[in-house]
């Protein structure tokens, strides 16, 4: 039996309710999206070779060191709530494993140091940070965030590897005349052995039944044989570690679901426009399989920070977000057009959360704080 | 049968009901020392009419109503009056307190009066009777029970609903109530009934309690009441009164109102039973049903108490503490208060006593806001609390106001929720106490 009720310490707490919470907390968020992240990073190190891992370790150790040093700065603690460790991942997930060291750590810093701590750390700061961070050396040294490594998957196979598809198909200039897969492989693109089979069988015993023929070459792109950022050359891993996310609730489908709407449609409405295929030809699978926009969309444009409050404002953040990607990507110069979508998005977060906010219970309409 | 819930918000939290929702009812021992707040409702304290030294006998008044919005507070036990104190409930109400040592004969225990023909009553003998012993609101608003029948008169009662929810976690009292004593029940909803003269009845359960639900349909059978019984999603806080009408009804009573407003009025299960032992057997309040649960505590317990038992005696009755208890909660876990002191008395208020472990708890490190929503979505009432919260600190009250601070009731759900474990509820709260005139902090 229990212990004699005059005998046991109270006092230790006075609490207002609600006494008992919920089992999420901040910490746990941020350190479960990390875990998600890591079967990517891990499959980007296998990839590119140990020169991936030196420039994730250089991203993380100098988030997690700039994160330290202005924690101190405004005598807190705030390692252990997760969000530099993330932060840091991101950044290093985003960059090239080809780049030099000295742009991790730059980039770590500027996220953690300018982006989030100038606006009084976690929570204060109105733009993602390791996106942020990300677009400042991309702007700063642009040199060095073009050059890649060809993926150890195709070392032995002829072509020209050591290029992402989504810079092949931008350098082809604005009078390219055809479909992205068609200008890669025209470049001499190469495409492995397993995306041979794999469509093969996909066609065959899939596509074929229902009269679809899936070209070669995205499988490739799926699995992530490409080169690429660290991160972001495998869709499949990344979606794998969004189901956990799901799971947990960590994210809702609002915002992936608006962000890839809005990017599909734009492109399969006026993605080919460009390459004169007219209207409606644009190639979708191809868009979002490129250029980040998982590792964007699934964990970078859902960071609860820099995104709305409500379901109807991330529906609005979303798709604006991939509507803007769209434009970025089809008449802008620049590789890192889902990231800058993002940023801009996140500059209207406080007016869409000003708009979105429910109407209120028992009241005819919502008042607006002027 | 259909489920019905309420549209927005809301939380699924756990609801831990597992130990205590076949747990029987059974009476907890008589305390040798009774402490009687005389605020126990909603409004003015009762007044003291006894002295220090003074011989009461059980069931006799010891505070009487004091104005409009009051109630009478009885002797739970004989004897003599040992004296009158200040003291802190849950929740931060000071008051007077009546201690009573027990000491002499028992007048109402096991003497069970005949039954009075109700029936024949008028109205105003009704309601005499229910202010006479003393009948608040026993779950939830505390009200007064005759105010709570009060009327508009330009607004006619339409829908009559019994609140069977019980959303709050861990609470089963209201459950076993109506399992083992649906009948009582029934017949203090229709006096009520009788009082406030709805058009409809509707008896609203948490779809999980099949056992109550079925006790009830069959008394309403043999009594041949009409009622209708329906089930509920199980969502908290259903069974506060604005979702509760919203679900029933699709009326949304308007901010800053009652629900006499949309025609409706709201009797809890507690209050059900008090009434009818008020007015059929002339029983003054002197007990009510506490679930005594939680992970520290060596078992879980539905028990009929007499007001003013010190809750240590009844944790003691139902086997003491299992391990140390992070905290000691009078209430529920969403709504109900910590307290630090064993001897702080059960009110007819009190539904449960909780002994909460660390695990239970899951307490975190409260960190900033990370703005991810979560309260906006778990507000029933469709508020911003992470907006408001933000407005309070930087000392905006006007704004907070205007964005809705009122309306808030208080339920929990957005503090439950809060990864960042900010204390949503808490700032709410205080600057509500601030704008009343209280001190607030
Ligand atoms: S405590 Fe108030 S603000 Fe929080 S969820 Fe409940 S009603 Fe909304
Ligand atoms: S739930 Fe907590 S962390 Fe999330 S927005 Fe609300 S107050 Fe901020």
């Amino acid at each position: 039996m229990g212990v004699p009720v005059s005998d046991t310490p109270l006092g230790m707490m006075a609490c207002d309710p609600p006494q008992y919470h919920d089992r999420s907390s901040t910490a746990r968020i941020m350190w479960a999206v990390t875990l998600c992240l890591v079967p990517a990073a891990g499959w980007g190190v296998y990839l590119y070779g140990s020169r991936a891992l030196l420039v994730l370790a250089a991203a993380v150790g100098s988030a997690v060191v700039c994160e330290a040093a202005a924690a101190r700065l405004a005598s807190r603690a705030t390692l252990r709530d997760g969000s530099a460790v993330l932060c840091g991942l991101l950044v290093g997930m985003s960059l090239s494993p080809a780049v030099p060291l000295f742009i991790p750590v730059v980039a770590s810093a500027f996220a953690i140091l300018v982006v989030k701590w100038s606006f009084g750390g976690l929570g204060g700061n109105w733009m993602n940070p390791a996106l942020a961070g990300r677009v400042f050396v991309a702007f700063s040294w642009p040199g060095f965030m073009a050059t890649w490594v060809t993926p150890r998957t195709l070392a032995g196979v002829d072509g020209l590897a050591a290029a992402t598809p989504l810079g092949v198909v931008q350098s082809a200039g604005p009078d390219r005349l055809a479909a992205p897969l068609t200008l890669l492989r025209e470049a001499g693109y190469p495409v492995s052995a397993i995306d041979g089979s794999v469509t093969s069988w996909l066609n065959v015993h899939v596509l074929g039944p229902i009269g679809v023929n899936l070209p070669s070459g995205y499988v490739d792109l799926f699995v992530g044989n490409v080169a690429g950022s660290i991160g972001e050359a495998s869709a499949l891993l990344l979606l794998l570690g969004t189901i956990v996310l799901f799971a947990r609730r960590i994210i809702t489908w609002h915002i992936p679901a608006a962000f890839f709407i809005g990017f599909a449609v734009c492109t399969s409405a006026f993605g080919g426009l460009e390459t004169e295929q007219g209207l409606f030809a644009g190639d979708v699978l191809f868009s979002v399989l490129t250029g980040g926009f998982v590792l964007a969309t699934f964990y970078m444009a859902t960071d609860p920070v820099t995104s709305p409050l409500t379901g109807a404002g991330m529906l609005i953040y979303g798709a604006g977000a991939g509507i803007l990607t769209f434009v970025l990507r089809a008449y802008g110069q620049f590789p890192e057009s889902v990231a800058l979508a993002i940023i801009l998005m996140n500059t209207v977060v406080p007016v869409i959360d000003r708009f979105c906010t429910p109407r209120r219970s028992g009241r005819r309409k919502t008042r607006h704080a002027s | 049968m259909r489920r019905l819930r309420f549209p927005r918000g809301g939380i699924d939290a756990p609801n831990r009901k597992r130990q205590t929702r076949r747990a029987s009812l059974w009476n907890a021992a008589i305390p040798r020392t009774s402490i009687v707040p005389l605020v126990q409702h909603a409004g003015e304290p009762a007044v003291a009419c006894v002295a220090q030294g003074d011989r009461v006998r059980e069931g006799m008044i010891v505070g009487r109503a004091s104005g409009e919005c009051s109630a009478n507070v009885h002797a739970p036990i004989p004897g003599i009056v040992r004296e009158i104190r200040r003291i802190d409930l849950p929740g931060g109400t000071i008051c007077s307190a009546v201690v009573v040592d027990m000491d002499g004969e028992f007048d109402l225990l096991g003497k069970r009066a005949t039954p009075q023909e109700w029936h024949s009553f008028d109205r105003e003998t009704i309601l005499g009777l229910i202010a006479e012993h003393g009948v608040v609101d026993m779950d939830g608003s505390r009200l007064p029970t005759p105010l709570g029948c009060a009327m508009p008169k330009h607004r006619p009662c339409e829908t009559l609903i019994l609140n069977g929810c019980e959303s709050e976690p861990y609470l089963s009292g209201d459950h076993r109530t109506m399992v083992e004593h649906a009948s009582s029940v029934l017949t203090g909803l229709e006096i009520v009934a009788r009082l406030v003269r709805p058009a409809k009845v509707v008896i609203a359960v948490e779809s999980y309690k099949q056992d109550a639900v079925s006790a009830l349909h069959a008394a309403v059978r043999s009594s041949r009441l009409g009622y209708q019984v329906v089930r509920l999603r199980v969502r908290y806080p259903q069974g506060d009164e604005r979702q509760l009408v919203r679900t029933i009804t699709g009326r949304e009573i308007p901010s800053g109102g009652r629900a006499s407003d949309v025609g409706c009025m709201t009797l809890g299960v507690t209050t059900a039973r008090a009434v009818h032992e008020a007015v059929v057997y002339g029983m003054p309040l002197i007990e009510r049903v506490v679930t005594v649960a939680g992970g520290a505590m060596a078992a879980a317990a539905n028990v009929k108490a007499r007001i003013g038992t010190p809750i240590g005696d009844v944790i003691e009755e139902c086997g003491g503490f299992n391990g140390t208890p992070m905290k000691v909660v009078v209430g529920g876990p969403m709504t109900g208060h910590t307290v630090i002191d064993l001897d702080t008395p059960i009110t007819k208020g009190t539904r449960g006593v909780l002994a909460l472990t660390a695990a239970e708890v899951r307490r975190a490190p409260t960190t900033a806001c990370i703005q991810c929503g979560r309260c906006v979505t778990a507000c029933p009432v469709d508020l911003n609390p992470t907006r408001l919260y933000k407005l309070i600190t930087h000392g905006d009250l006007p704004q907070a106001v205007c964005e809705g601070l009122l309306d808030c009731t208080e339920c929990g759900a957005c503090g439950y929720i809060c990864p960042s474990r900010i204390p949503l509820v808490r700032r709410m709260r205080r600057a509500r106490i601030r704008l009343d005139g209280g001190s607030g902090e």
